[in-house]
């Protein structure tokens, strides 16, 4: 197993607002979570993903268990606003709606926003903001105005602007939630990218199966409790216990389920369609 | 696409775009005095030429001028007319009936609408059009910078602005949508009386209302993952410095307005009561 780098202990929580008689939202959660290492995290609506993310940075105070970043108990009541503001700093996160959470006119002033709030030198803030830019393929923007951009370019800027702060680890909220496939296709290349090329830890909530197959490991919520936490061959084998939480697998690995049930010998696991393809055309080859 | 009511941005490369936004505030008061000096025939010719000066200097098309004055364009005839018609002088060039036209009402009719273009360009030329919002709130943030020290939230104001700026394009979008879906249900906002009309507005203005605080609740935690914490500690991408050729505009306005005076002392032609 990799250095740990988030590590949940027996975390719960519950919304204040909610009513008593509400199970909480997280039960108990304990995960770990490797540097560098891609996590997605499935489960249906309301099973308590996001609140899952904002446990980790700090933006909700969890009223059970702990959390330990790089080993730090990031729970503890004595944390100083510089220790809270440097967690932030190495969690990043980029939400589902990209007009929600762009700060600027200007696309370049906004990916400069969070380099700006922890007081970086400006001449270090111009390259970190070049850069980030750069990185996202988003340079030929740099002085756009954000609401005349698509839903993944705006995205992407999101997600500069989070790089810009030099991120260990980057959670993604339902990012792609709300793109059309072109702009989806963007923003999980960019994300792939920062976790094989720079080491980025990534912990990806997503409800489409396809961008979960991408990564590492999956871990699926289930009503505040981890149900399944594996690698994506392993996770999407479980297609039953899967559906009785109101998830499905990807098409391909569906499909091969499927013609293994008619009697067709397929063995092997499946998570993208290529892998698909193969195990067919091999059975194929077999029969012949 | 959206156009709204006030200037907007126009990216060019010309001196009026390079020129420090802190300057360009503190020349837009000044010109906005100037144009309030005004008195007499030559000041304004005088006024006018500065206008023109501005836009050579800013590089903007006429065309999107034209379209910034657009919105004032009945006001603009309105006054103009109503001092064609009721002001009083001694010469009197057309009367027919109870139309009486005089000479110092055409004057004064003239006088007001440079008076209105000038300011409309020239707040436009020296802050909208070549001003970016951003440059504009972080340089009003510097100049009311003495204010934080009466405690005056200079930063959280800057920071507001910025961001009702940033939103304005997306709210109005929304606008469009929900009035498109409430449309599509039925409704109609372009007939009836005027209450029946502002009644038909309140199914627009809630949902738009509620979607506002969901935004402004997302923007919160997403600022403050990005370790916004106000304007304490915070640093800035671009630090302005002000160059020598920064104050070279300054002294050409501060001569504008030394000459007005003077023109208003010597009471050149027709001057204004
Ligand atoms: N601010 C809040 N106050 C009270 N209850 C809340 C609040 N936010 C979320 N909840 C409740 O907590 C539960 C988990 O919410 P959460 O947003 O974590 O789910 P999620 O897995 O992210 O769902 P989705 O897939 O819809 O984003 C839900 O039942 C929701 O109704
Ligand atoms: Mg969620």
């Amino acid at each position: 197993m990799k250095e740990p780098f988030v590590e949940t202990r027996e975390l719960s929580y519950r919304y204040e607002s909610a009513d008593a008689a509400e199970p909480r939202v997280l039960r108990d959660l304990s995960v770990t979570i490797g540097k560098g290492e891609f996590v997605a995290v499935l489960g249906h609506n309301g099973s308590g993903k996001s609140t899952f993310a904002k446990l980790l940075n700090m933006i909700l105070t969890p009223t059970g268990g702990k959390v330990f970043v790089m080993g730090k108990d990031i729970t503890d009541e004595n944390m100083t606003d510089e220790e809270v503001l440097a967690l932030r700093k190495r969690m990043g996160m980029v939400f589902q709606n990209p007009d929600n959470q762009l700060v600027a006119t200007i696309v370049e002033d906004d990916v400069a926003f969070g380099p700006e709030n922890l007081g970086v030198p400006s001449k270090e803030i111009r390259r970190r903001v070049d850069e980030a830019l750069s990185e996202l393929g988003m340079s030929d923007y740099a002085t756009h105005e954000p609401h005349r951009l698509s839903g993944g370019q705006k995205q992407r800027v999101a997600i500069a602007g989070i790089l810009a702060m030099l991120p260990d680890c980057i959670i993604f909220d339902e990012s792609t939630a709300m793109l059309d496939p072109v702009g989806r296709k963007e923003v999980m290349d960019a994300v792939v990218r920062l976790n094989r090329e720079k080491g980025i830890t990534v912990i990806m909530i997503t409800h489409y199966m396809e961008e979960a197959a991408l990564a590492d490991r999956i871990i699926v919520l289930n009503d505040g409790r981890v149900l399944l936490d594996g690698s994506p061959e392993a996770v999407f084998e479980e297609e039953a216990l899967l559906r009785s939480c109101g998830l499905a697998v990807p098409q391909c690995t569906e499909l091969v389920h499927r013609l293994r049930e008619a009697g067709i010998p397929l063995d092997g696991a499946c998570v993208f369609p290529e892998q698909c393809a193969e195990l067919i055309m091999k059975s194929l080859n077999k029969e012949r | 696409m959206k156009s709204i009511a006030f200037g907007q941005y126009y990216p060019a490369d010309s001196i009026l775009h390079r020129l420090d936004p802190r300057i360009k505030v503190i020349l837009t008061v000044l010109y906005i005095v100037c144009s309030f000096l005004c008195k007499n025939i030559i000041s304004f010719a005088l006024l006018l030429a500065s206008a023109l000066l501005l836009i050579a200097a800013g590089k903007i098309p006429l065309k999107v001028i034209l379209r910034g004055l657009r919105p004032v364009l009945i006001i603009l005839i309105f006054t103009a007319f109503l001092n064609i018609f009721w002001t009083k002088g001694e010469t009197l060039l057309f009367g027919w009936r109870f139309i009486k036209i005089y000479a110092e009402g055409l004057y004064a009719a003239a006088f007001i609408l440079v008076r209105i273009a000038t300011l409309i360009i020239g707040t436009g030329m020296l802050l909208t059009y070549t001003t970016t919002p951003i440059a504009l709130t972080d340089a009003l943030e510097d100049l009311l910078s003495p204010l934080k020290k009466l405690h005056v939230p200079v930063h959280s104001f800057a920071m507001m602005m910025t961001i009702a700026l940033r939103f304005i394009p997306t709210l109005t979008e929304e606008t469009d949508k929900i009035m498109t879906a409430q449309k599509a249900r039925g409704a109609d906002f372009s007939e009836g009386s005027l209450v029946k009309r502002a009644k038909a507005l309140i199914p627009i203005l809630i949902p738009l209302v509620v979607s506002a605080f969901n935004r402004a609740e997302d923007l919160a935690i997403a600022m403050e993952c990005r370790c916004y914490h106000g304007g304490e500690g915070r640093t800035r991408m671009t630090v302005r410095r002000l160059r020598f050729v920064d104050f070279i505009p300054l002294a050409l306005v501060l001569l504008l307005g030394a000459s007005l005076i003077l023109l208003n002392i010597l009471g050149f032609g027709y001057t204004m009561r």
